[in-house]
């Protein structure tokens, strides 16, 4: 359950990731060029061929999926966008330290980026209450990846307290699901 | 213009087709109950009766806890008027107080009925004494089709403020968030009548709304929608559907709670670091903060004389239930028992403090006796929230979970007394009980 919920959002979140990844401001131009350089090393490949004893032919490098590419520059764990919590608890378990970590370097590498964190809490205690401790647990997210260098104004707070669970049972296992903090790009 | 034609069309029809359609079912009765006969209205129209007004009478007496209406098969006879009470068929069956009455069409209008009614006092009836009157009410009303049941409600007002002297509360509504996960837009703002029938649509989103509050004229509602993915707390007329936006701070705007003089608002900002309360003046937008820590203050509630404010806060490290006065500015914590205490709100005479209390992990509601400091747990569900106090302080709804679907519920203040109101889709909470409504 949990683990679908993480790649349903993920399917939101990594095409924009995508789309970040791989272009820059400068990207259309150096695009441009590179395609004019292709075809005139191709129009002067030909001619050398039809002249020479061998001929050779080129093969297309491997191309990474976006995914691939974000994993390999952020690790596999900026696929990971839930942060779960003790009850009652805003304490980030050093666990999540790898996903954090790779969202902070991606928000780094990117200052044009921002991030909603979400807050949200299981059903125990009141709906009011639950709002704001679900703001707390988006608090210490926040607070970790401005620590890892994010700056403020990339980061939003939103708490939906106990009104958005991902799990909709009413036992312990559900809480412990619901007990969350969301990162959204 | 044409556009918001289209929405009121379209919120015309979705109120007529996605009903949440709530119905009381009666979970644990009242042994005491006073036994009381509703006798059925005679109909001396042609055709069908149009209302079955002691219906209507029996459920909402009923359903007050202090009675126990007989039924209609163990009625000796079925009077219409005071002058075919046979008093001593009545003593025999032990019933202290019977209604009855006419209905029929009003000859001079079309549409409109003539209703009478009346209250029979048993006991004095038997007695037969020149002095003694046993008719306790008498009254006739013209009322349209489309008050028919709203008079019903009337009448049991009329009748259990007779017999217990205390004003009814069965003319009243609630406002409730319903959530649908297979509509388009699962949540939705709804009110009704406060026996469930009918459901109006005040608001629809495809983001949560949360906590109702009913102005003291019952005619506007105070709320928090996420519609812009954020908190934001709106008031919206039910009868012209204009709403206004009061506060959209970043951050948490939650928790709105009208002044019994109408003017503010109590609300929780987070603007500034944690929550903290304010009140808010609807006219001027003026801010006043009233709390100022660094853990959480939330739920505010007015004392029913409008000179303090309740809250949860977890200054003294759980959460528990605080008053600050608006005159002196002063903090007293007034919650001792219990891990943890929260969504207080006093009742409307002033006594008593009504709350979510947790014991051994389980939510439930609770009520404390502010003079004595007793408190008694009314409830012996585990994940109870959002108590919200009939006008006339005789009843709790409130928000449960149970057959694992949250539902409302309502308990009498004395706990003994309970009934589940199940709604027949998707699930319901965060329940508002209005004020009088006339």
């Amino acid at each position: 359950m949990n683990r679908s919920m993480i790649t349903k959002g993920l399917l939101i979140a990594l095409p924009m990731l995508a789309i970040s990844a791989c272009s820059s401001t400068s990207d259309a131009d150096a695009e441009a060029q590179r395609i004019a350089d292709q075809a005139a090393a191709d129009a002067a490949a030909a001619q050398q061929a039809a002249q020479d004893a061998v001929q050779t032919d080129t093969i297309q490098a491997i191309q990474l999926t976006a995914e691939e590419k974000l994993v390999e520059m952020y690790s596999s764990a900026i696929l990971e966008t839930t942060i779960n919590f003790e009850f009652d608890q805003s304490v980030i378990s050093p666990k999540y330290a790898l996903i954090l970590d790779a969202h902070a370097k991606y928000l780094v590498n990117n200052t044009d980026k921002s991030i909603t964190v979400e807050g949200h809490a299981d059903e125990l205690g009141t709906p009011e209450y639950n709002i704001a401790l679900g703001e707390r647990r988006g608090l210490a997210v926040s607070t970790y990846l401005e620590n890892m260098g994010v700056a403020a104004s990339q980061i939003t707070v939103v708490s939906y307290g106990e009104e958005k669970p991902v799990n909709l049972g009413h036992n312990e296992m559900a809480r412990s699901e619901n007990r969350r903090a969301e990162l959204v790009y | 213009m044409f556009a918001r034609l289209i929405s009121i069309l379209v919120l015309v029809t979705v109120s007529s087709s996605a009903y949440a359609r709530l119905e009381i079912l009666i979970t644990e009765g009242v042994n005491s109950a006073r036994p009381i006969a509703v006798v059925p209205f005679k109909w001396l129209g042609k055709g069908k009766k149009p209302q079955n007004f002691s219906e209507i009478v029996a459920a909402d007496l009923q359903r007050s806890g202090k009675f126990n209406p007989l039924s209609i098969e163990k009625m000796p006879k079925t009077p219409s008027s005071s002058k075919d009470v046979d008093y001593a068929a009545w003593t025999q069956l032990g019933i202290e107080a019977i209604v009855m009455g006419e209905v029929k069409p009003d000859e001079t209008t079309p549409g409109k009925y003539v209703v009478t009614f009346e209250l029979l006092d048993v006991l004095t009836g038997n007695v037969n004494m020149p002095n003694f009157d046993p008719i306790m009410d008498k009254r006739r009303n013209t009322v349209t089709t489309a008050q028919l049941r709203q008079y019903a409600h009337r009448i049991s007002d009329i009748v259990y403020e007779k017999l217990t002297g205390e004003r009814g509360a069965f003319l009243t509504r609630i406002a409730y968030v319903a959530i649908d996960r297979s509509s388009s837009h699962p949540y939705q703002l709804r009110i009704s009548d406060y026996d469930g029938e009918g459901e109006k649509l005040v608001l629809r989103s495809k983001q949560p709304i949360m906590s109702p509050s009913w102005s003291p004229d019952g005619r506007k509602l105070a709320y928090v929608s996420f519609e812009k993915r954020r908190s934001q707390i709106f008031v919206q007329d039910l009868y012209t559907q204009k709403r206004e936006l009061m506060t959209s701070f970043p951050k948490i705007n939650g928790s709105p709670s009208w002044s019994p003089d109408g003017t503010k608002l109590a609300l929780v900002l987070s603007k500034d670091g944690q929550p903290e309360i304010y009140t808010f003046d609807i006219k001027t937008k003026a801010l006043k903060r009233l709390t100022n820590n660094r853990v959480i203050d939330t739920e505010p509630n007015w004392t029913p004389d409008g000179n303090s404010i309740i809250f949860s806060s977890e200054r003294g490290g759980r959460a528990q239930i605080y008053q600050v006065s608006l005159t002196t500015g002063e903090t007293k914590r007034i919650t001792w028992q219990g891990d943890i205490n929260l969504g207080g709100t006093i009742t409307p005479d002033g006594d008593n403090l009504v709350m979510v209390s947790r014991h051994n992990g389980n939510y439930m509601i609770a009520v404390q006796d502010l003079e004595s400091g007793e408190l008694r747990t009314l409830t012996k569900t585990q994940l109870d929230e959002s108590p919200s106090i009939a006008p006339n302080g005789s009843m709790i709804i409130y928000s449960t979970v149970y057959q694992g679907k949250q539902g409302l519920a309502l308990v009498s203040m004395d706990g003994r007394f309970k009934a589940n109101i199940p709604a027949n889709n998707g699930e319901v909470k965060s329940p508002a009980w209005s004020p009088f409504l006339q």
